[in-house]
């Protein structure tokens, strides 16, 4: 006991006295977040639309400020000729040109399909097509709305059968992408700060030879990784509340569930992340081979197989096996449940149990190469 | 208080310590000398326990190292070239680590604590940061962490290298301080002035024990040949031809003079002046000298070939 305290309390005043790696476990954490939280966005909201309405009537006025009556579309710039669509496209002015042609108003009152032209900067496909999604809905509701006109104007009472689609999203109900990427954001994040800053802590001694002084005098392979690794979790449980704050703060991401089953999820979490930067730590001969090590580990699960990009349920088969022995994939899953559904510890049991099991074979690891070398 | 019987070490192909056996008393500063890569390190970690010998056992403070270290290591102190301190703690701090680590507590730890600061003559620096004090300061503190908890054995691995000689003295001092007082010090070396300090050397050269003795023995018995100090008007090419005479075994430089290694009972210094004359030489002096430990490590290292 004393002399994992006196390990424990040397590892607290190094930590302290190492600016570098506070800074890398409290300050980059929470610069990548605001980072990633602002830049990551999948949501597609005021594109900007220039506007040639060759029609110029009331019909195709009225069709263009339905489309402006949303956050979807911002009308930023207004030509004249159809040869200004392709330099404003090119110039990144707008991203989508939207053309009305001479004698939409005309088709639109003679009852035949008027057809209004975009051309989207297809660039970036996934935004491109969330547009034209948009555009689509929108063109449809405005045909509605002329339809309903037009048979009010005839004289006939609208009591057209539709069928109309009514969702409900539920646990992230105004579908901000923001709210789905945080705990994946917060998993990476946790992910880099742990696993890194642990990876060098055994390896740094060997370096610096005062491994040999240790493994001279009495202290046992679980005092000396116990020793080291507790200050790490104290540390990883602040980073952890401090990106929650954040996440709070500049994105509105609140936890639906209990707090109590976030800690211990995080507890479980820091038990394998610290495990497999121990283990990395006890298995590299240098701080350069274990950080880049530690780096290629946990970037890579991170964004490819945690879900926080791709859904794994969307993954080939041998992905979603693969994801499996990867801590983020889990630590996601639970945090999404958590912090979004509210979910309770029936429904995350299996994240925390593979987490655990992980932890172990980390931890065994690191273990049994420690006191191979005592 | 240290015996080590046929301790060898391979590395793959390599033998680092190759069936070394010696014993150490109580009290007494046992010298490891031989040129780098010789084994000594090596030897030196097997007995701390670091290091798993290949074959052949040691026993350390009546332990054996092999199968009851965790004895061993609450009876040793060990320092090694690098001093294993933590640069970036200050002095209090490294040795409250190395005292919890060694489960000192309270008043023990307070006590002991204030007779290391005096004995490196750290008074007044117990807050400064390690890595900002001279290196004879830091390796005194590493001699402090390494007897802090009063060990019965000290292991110093090169303790020496890198300080300059007055620091040297100092801490040579200090070393035969702990001895007086009943402490077993196994040191290695490559400075042989250093090795006159030791009550008795091992002469360790590829992994083999060459020499084991008194420094005196040494000297006797290990290089039982004439050895003469000749001062030559010019020294270009003389060592060629020296090397050709019947009966020269090795000649080697010592400062502006030449010591030559001749078979036992060939020469005296007459005879060997006009054999030099002979070949064309220029003798300004020739002298029959004792050997030295110099001469001994310089022949020692020439005559056994290298196994590797």
């Amino acid at each position: 006991m004393q002399r994992f305290l006196a390990i424990f309390v040397k590892e607290i005043r190094q930590l302290r006295r190492d600016r570098l790696s506070l800074g890398m476990l409290f300050l980059v954490p929470v610069l990548l977040l605001a980072l990633y939280g602002y830049a990551l966005s999948f949501d597609v909201k005021h594109i900007p639309v220039a506007v040639l309405d060759e029609d110029a009537t009331r019909a195709s006025r009225e069709f263009l400020e339905s489309l402006f009556s949303n956050p979807y579309f911002d009308r930023v710039l207004t030509l004249d000729r159809r040869a200004e669509a392709d330099a404003v496209l090119d110039r990144g002015r707008a991203r989508l040109v939207l053309v009305i042609p001479r004698g939409f108003a005309q088709r639109l009152a003679r009852g035949e399909t008027a057809e209004v032209q975009a051309l989207v900067d297809g660039a970036d496909a996934s935004s491109a097509g969330a547009a034209v999604g948009y555009l689509d809905a929108l063109a449809a509701r405005a045909t509605r709305r002329v339809q309903i006109e037009t048979i009010q104007r005839a004289g006939i009472a609208p009591s057209l059968p539709l069928v109309a689609l009514v969702p409900r999203i539920w646990f992230n109900p105004d579908q901000e992408s923001s709210h789905f990427l945080i705990p994946g954001l917060i998993s990476m994040l946790m992910m880099l700060a742990a696993v890194i800053a642990t990876s060098l802590s055994i390896v740094r001694e060997r370096e610096r030879r005062t491994l040999e002084q240790i493994l001279v005098s009495p202290v046992r392979p679980m005092e000396l990784i116990l020793g080291k690794t507790l200050p790490y979790v104290l540390v990883g449980v602040a980073t952890m509340g401090l990106i929650l704050l954040l996440g709070r703060i500049a994105f509105g991401v609140t936890v639906a569930g209990s707090w109590w089953l976030l800690s211990l999820t995080t507890l479980v979490f820091l038990f394998s992340a610290l495990g497999m930067g121990l283990m990395i730590s006890s298995i590299t001969r240098s701080q350069q081979v274990a950080f880049q090590l530690a780096t290629i580990l946990t970037l890579l699960p991170s964004f490819l197989l945690s879900g926080l990009i791709f859904p794994i349920r969307s993954m080939p088969v041998f992905h979603q096996v693969f994801s499996l022995f990867f801590i983020p994939r889990h630590f996601v899953t639970a945090l999404r449940a958590i912090m979004l559904k509210g979910a309770g510890f029936a429904e995350i049991w299996p994240s925390l149990a593979a987490m655990l099991a992980l932890g172990l074979f980390f931890n065994g690891i690191a273990l049994w190469r420690t006191r191979r070398s005592m | 208080m240290i015996v080590a019987r046929e301790l060898t070490c391979v590395f793959g192909s390599f033998t680092a310590v190759d069936h070394v056996s010696f014993a150490v008393a109580r009290g007494e500063i046992f010298g490891f000398l031989g040129p780098n890569g010789a084994g000594k390190s090596t030897t030196i970690r097997m007995l701390c326990g670091l290091l798993r010998p290949t074959s052949g056992t040691a026993r350390v403070a009546g332990y054996d190292t092999g199968r009851e270290p965790e004895c061993v290591r609450e009876r040793i102190g060990y320092m090694s070239q690098k001093f294993s301190l933590y640069r970036d703690l200050s002095v209090r701090e490294n040795l409250a680590f190395f005292g919890g680590v060694y489960g000192l507590t309270g008043a023990r730890l307070q006590a002991r604590r204030e007779a290391v600061v005096g004995m490196a003559g750290l008074a007044g620096m117990i807050d400064r940061i390690t890595g900002t004090l001279s290196g004879a300061l830091q390796q005194r503190l590493a001699l402090g962490c390494a007897i802090l908890h009063e060990p019965s054995i000290l292991f110093l691995d090169e303790p020496t290298s890198g300080v300059d000689p007055l620091s040297r003295r100092t801490f040579w001092d200090l070393i035969q301080g702990l001895a007086a007082k009943g402490v077993t010090v196994l040191v290695t070396t490559h400075f042989l002035d250093e090795a006159e300090f030791c009550q008795r050397l091992a002469f360790i050269h590829a992994g083999r024990l060459v020499a084991l003795g008194t420094p005196a023995d040494v000297r006797r018995e290990s290089v039982q040949e004439d050895l003469f100090e000749v001062a030559l008007e010019t020294l270009a090419g003389a060592r060629e031809k020296l090397q050709g005479l019947a009966d020269v075994l090795a000649v080697s430089f010592f400062g502006p003079r030449l010591h030559v290694f001749c078979r036992s009972g060939c020469y005296d210094s007459h005879t060997l002046g006009r054999a030099l004359a002979a070949r064309g030489l220029a003798t300004q002096h020739v002298a029959r000298v004792p050997v030295r430990l110099e001469d001994v490590f310089i022949r020692l290292v020439q005559r056994q070939p290298l196994n590797r």
